[in-house]
């Protein structure tokens, strides 16, 4: 219900957040609009209620408003709109395509400019599933439209409650999202059903059978992630990392190669021009596991850091609402949210200008349940109609100064099952991925099996001992077997925990080649080398990692691919 | 004609407080006082209650001040007429020409959509190998000279705009020296290049709520010139960290919670408004940003340095009068360092990695470790790396300087050792 616009009126404006006198009742967290003069309306989102006054925080610039201007109330929670035609979509955190908005503002965000998120005009192949008599509860199929390569359902709305009995069904064909498509009910009354459904971002949809244990790696071709700190289907992994490390990179990487059936980008407060390159280059980039352009899978939702800061913080909730309606149909889907302190920093804005008690760095007491409501919004769960879907979250942190002991980091680690460390260090160093192997660990399975991984990370321990002793005791006062292993060690991150992100092949490391080239790694670590001397053993190495390099380089299987092989095992055979 | 109002309740810090009816957020308003008149801002509604920031400070502002606003935000006279002129923190003439007064544009406007922008492309060519080979300027990027007092950021940005090939400069100046304005504005005198110039100019004497503005009005100019006439604007910005300083003293004033070491928890969000105005545009000009921010006691995770550093895309640290290999980023290279010359990313990698190693072997060296023939090449290398890339001095262009980045590869190491392609090697390895 509308309420009256005359009685609700702004009384304080304080940044963005706005104070409202109502007159009737507010619901907390409820959509309003702020009306100025200049005839705009500003979305707003309920955040407080005191006596008579309820606390607003605006989405948008509250540039001239003023004491005493109209409010109107939704009582509406903020919402998603769900349907066929999200994939591709560029939105803002409140589910605005940008695309749209550009073609009717021009070069700027128009500001109070609202696009309604699907195109209501196309037409897609409906087929009912469903038949008349059939009783289904909420988020079971109704029917299916092809959605790029997904069979997208269209399900009875997960919020609807009991069961509903279809009286009525439409004919297969060609209609636009708005068509009702099928009846229901629920003995009391009948409802209507089409494409869409909409739903409250802040809350999860749990409309499924059951939440599983994560099982199954979730492949991203990406050797020290893979490998060493593997991620699972349905599971949770952070990247915390200084300004310069490669988080978004890395995030880059994780968007293009991973083996997901959907992946949403979430940009929250972080450069606008990272999202372009990935607005401009994914609809030309090929997902060599489809044969079809990348953009296909993705859905872009980005509220950089200049974009409106309350925004920002329901573009978080906005992602994950988008992968949960996918994990609805079965597919896996990834969450890649960079960044998540951006996130938590606009939690902390709006916390101060409500004059809370600030917690540690005056971010606000709760943020640890916001940050783990949110990771636990991940998982692999089994439908009700018996397939499995899941979101895999993966949270970028950005650290104030680098300093994982930040509120942040720490709330995140609390939640996560995986933890890549990015170092500066090895970004200085030129060591990309910057993950350090030491200080990540993950809860997950690796690819390759335990025992072997064990051998390698063993090793770059050592090597690291060996490393700190050196700049005691000096090269010429260390063993040189302890050499070896440092050598080892130094060999196995320039070869397989280094990776050319910026390369075709190097970048795109599958399943079956990592097992592979890991392999021929351990032969290397668990060769026992009989140098003379020092000089010997680095030349050598150093010959024997340019090789590795250039294999690294080359497709898998090809030609090239054994030959550069035979040429490391000549190598191998040549020393004893 | 808009109502006088001559009652104010509060004066604290910068702002006072005044109660007032029908007044919009972030209206401008005029303050009378003995003192003269000033310009001022709202930045609070509460009730009838109206909070403003007096741009020339509130010293000499009594409780019957005259207060009359103007019913319009900050705004800026938007047209050529800007060129060649320079005005202080408030939008004021400093140089004695006449004040402008047609197209008023609002500063601070909303952010460029992120469907409009287009990935940058154009290198920007400083002379300079630390630029050109390691860290590629690229137009519409935004980069701060992350520094400290004493070191020569204002010459290191001043020759760089003077290369760089754009239509017009905008430099915003805050907590300038007055010797820091005058250098500036004879360098860009020297070169020709004051009548495509404009400056906003904020001296470290000047109020200090005008500090605040410097940036919005810049950047609003060059937005300007750069969706209106089509120009490729850089936009120079000097010091940030002055910028930073201000919003700090105006938070305390208003009495929000400090997030970190007083600043406030908007310090981001803030800094982000200002640099992401930066940007290329398909069928206009484009906005490259570089500023300076000095490092307070030369701490990169002091709050301003941290938080400038997430938010542009990279940075150059200027030490010892020299550009730091470590540290120094430009995020954009990629866009643009494959079109340069086919060796250009791997010597980029390659050089710096092996400077890395020397650097280790100059810490074994200092403590007395005897050093290995390895040691030994890397140490040659390390001094010639340091003379030939780093040195300020050095003015050659890219493709020069990758040849010599080669040469200097070959005097010191086998192929081998250097870690590189060998296909390259094969082509680009010194005969």
């Amino acid at each position: 219900m509308t309420q009256n616009k005359s009685t609700s009126r702004v009384t304080g404006v304080n940044g963005n957040l706005v104070s409202v006198a109502f007159a009737d009742a507010v619901t907390q967290n409820e959509v309003a609009y702020v009306m100025p003069e200049d005839g705009s309306r500003l979305k707003a989102e309920v955040i407080r209620v005191r006596g008579r006054e309820a606390d607003l925080q605006v989405f948008e610039s509250t540039t001239g408003v003023k004491v005493g201007d109209p409010v109107e109330f939704t009582s509406q929670l903020l919402s998603v709109e769900l349907g066929p035609g999200l994939l591709t979509q560029v939105y803002d955190g409140l589910q605005n395509p940008l695309p749209e908005l550009a073609k009717q503002a021009g070069y700027f965000l128009k500001k109070g400019v609202y696009i309604y998120p699907l195109d209501q005009e196309k037409t897609w192949d409906y087929t009912p599933v469903a038949k008349v008599g059939d009783v289904l509860t909420a988020s079971e199929t109704v029917g299916t439209v092809p959605e790029g390569i997904f069979t997208h359902r269209i399900m009875v709305p997960f919020a609807w409650q009991g069961s509903w009995t279809i009286t009525w069904t439409i004919e297969p064909g060609q209609y636009n999202i708005k068509t009702v498509v099928a009846k229901a009910t629920d003995g009391t009354r009948e409802r209507d059903i089409t494409m869409t459904q909409t739903w409250p971002v802040k809350i999860p949809i749990k409309a499924y059978q059951d939440r599983l244990l994560p099982r199954d790696p979730l492949i991203t071709q990406v050797r020290s992630i893979d490998t060493f700190f593997p991620v699972a289907k349905g599971g949770t992994f952070c990247t915390p990392g200084p300004f310069g490390a490669g988080k978004t990179v890395l995030q880059h990487a994780l968007s293009q190669r991973s083996e997901v059936d959907v992946v949403i980008v979430a940009a929250c407060g972080e450069r606008a021009g990272e999202v372009v390159e990935i607005l401009r280059e994914f609809p030309h980039l090929e997902d060599p596991r489809t044969g079809r352009h990348l953009i296909d899978r993705t859905i872009i939702v980005c509220n950089t850091s200049s974009m409106p800061v309350a925004a920002r913080e329901a573009s978080i909730y906005t992602s994950v609402t988008l992968a949960e309606y996918y994990r609805q149909m079965g597919l896996h889907s990834l969450l890649l949210a960079d960044s998540t302190s951006r996130w938590a920093q606009a939690l902390r804005e709006e916390s101060g200008r409500l004059e809370e008690i600030p917690g540690e760095e005056a971010f606000p007491a709760y943020l640890e349940s916001l940050v783990a409501g949110f990771y636990e919004r991940a998982g692999l769960v089994q439908l009700k109609d018996g397939n499995l879907g899941s979101i895999t979250i993966c949270g970028a942190v950005s650290p104030a100064g680098g300093n994982f002991e930040e509120p942040v980091t720490q709330a995140t680690l609390k939640v996560v099952g995986s933890f890549l460390a990015l170092s500066r260090d090895r970004a200085n160093a030129r060591r990309y991925p910057a993950i350090h192997p030491l200080d990540s660990w993950s809860k997950y399975n690796s690819i390759v099996p335990e025992e072997k991984v064990s051998v390698a990370r063993n090793l770059i321990r050592a090597g690291n001992d060996v490393d700190q002793m050196m700049k005691v005791v000096g090269e010429e006062g260390t063993p040189t077997s302890d050499f070896v292993t440092y050598l080892k060690s130094e060999f196995l991150d320039s070869v397989y925990l280094q990776q050319n992100t910026f390369d075709p092949i190097d970048s795109a490391c599958g399943a079956q080649r990592q097992e592979y080239v890991f392999d021929k790694i351990l032969e290397v670590i668990n060769k026992t080398f009989d140098f003379p001397d020092k000089n010997e053993a680095r030349s050598y190495f150093q010959n024997l990692r340019q090789s590795f390099i250039d294999w690294n380089y080359c497709p898998w299987q090809t030609d090239a691919f054994k030959e550069q092989e035979a040429r490391i095992d000549n190598m191998l055979k040549e020393v004893r | 004609m808009k109502k006088i109002y001559n009652r104010i309740i509060q004066i604290s810090g910068n702002v006072i407080t005044v109660e007032a009816d029908n007044v919009a957020n972030q209206e401008l308003a005029e303050v009378k006082s003995p003192q003269g008149t000033s310009l001022a801002q709202v930045i609070r509604l509460d009730k009838s209650r109206v909070y403003l920031q007096v741009f020339a400070g509130s010293r000499g502002i009594s409780t019957d001040s005259e207060v009359r606003f103007l019913g319009h935000p900050m705004r800026v006279s938007a047209s050529d007429a800007l060129l060649g002129r320079i005005f202080t923190g408030n939008g004021s003439p400093r140089d004695n020409g006449p004040e402008l007064t047609d197209n008023f544009i609002d500063i601070g406007g909303p952010s460029v959509n992120p469907a409009n922008r287009i990935i940058p492309k154009n290198m920007i060519r400083t002379g300079l190998p630390m630029i050109d080979i390691f860290n590629t300027l690229v137009e519409s990027q935004k980069l701060p000279i992350f520094s400290v007092a004493g070191e020569p950021y204002n010459e290191l940005l001043a020759r760089i705009a003077m290369q760089a090939e754009v239509d017009i400069i905008i430099l915003g100046g805050m907590g300038l020296k007055y010797d820091d304005y005058l250098y500036f504005r004879e360098t860009l005198d020297k070169q020709g290049a004051l009548s495509r110039t404009v400056m906003f100019i904020h001296t470290a004497s000047d109020p200090i709520v005008e500090c605040l503005l410097v940036p919005d009005l810049a950047l609003a100019a060059a937005e300007y010139f750069a969706t209106e006439k089509n120009q490729r604007v850089l936009v120079l910005l000097t010091d940030m960290t002055n910028f930073c300083d201000a919003l700090k003293e105006i938070a305390i004033t208003m009495e929000q919670i400090p997030s970190n070491r007083g600043y406030p928890g908007d310090l981001y969000s803030q800094l982000a408004a200002r640099y992401e105005k930066a940007v290329d545009f398909e069928t206009a000009g484009s906005i490259t940003v570089l500023a300076v921010t000095t490092m307070p006691g030369d701490d990169v995770t002091h709050p301003v340095p941290d938080n400038t550093g997430y938010i542009t895309e990279g940075q150059f640290y200027l030490v010892n009068g020299r550009i730091e290999p470590f540290g120094s980023l430009s995020r954009l290279k990629q866009q643009v360092n494959s079109e340069t010359r086919a060796d250009h990313r791997a010597l980029m990698d390659n050089m710096i990695r092996l400077y890395a190693e020397y650097k280790e072997s100059v810490e074994k060296q200092s403590m007395g470790f005897r050093m290995s023939d390895w040691d030994n090449k890397l140490l040659k290398y390390g001094s010639l790396f340091e003379a030939r890339m780093m040195d300020l001095n050095v003015n050659i262009p890219l493709e020069e300087a990758l040849d010599l980045g080669w040469k200097t590869l070959a005097e010191c190491f086998t192929p081998a050792e250097t870690g590189i392609k060998t296909d390259l090697v094969k082509q680009f390895w010194p005969k």
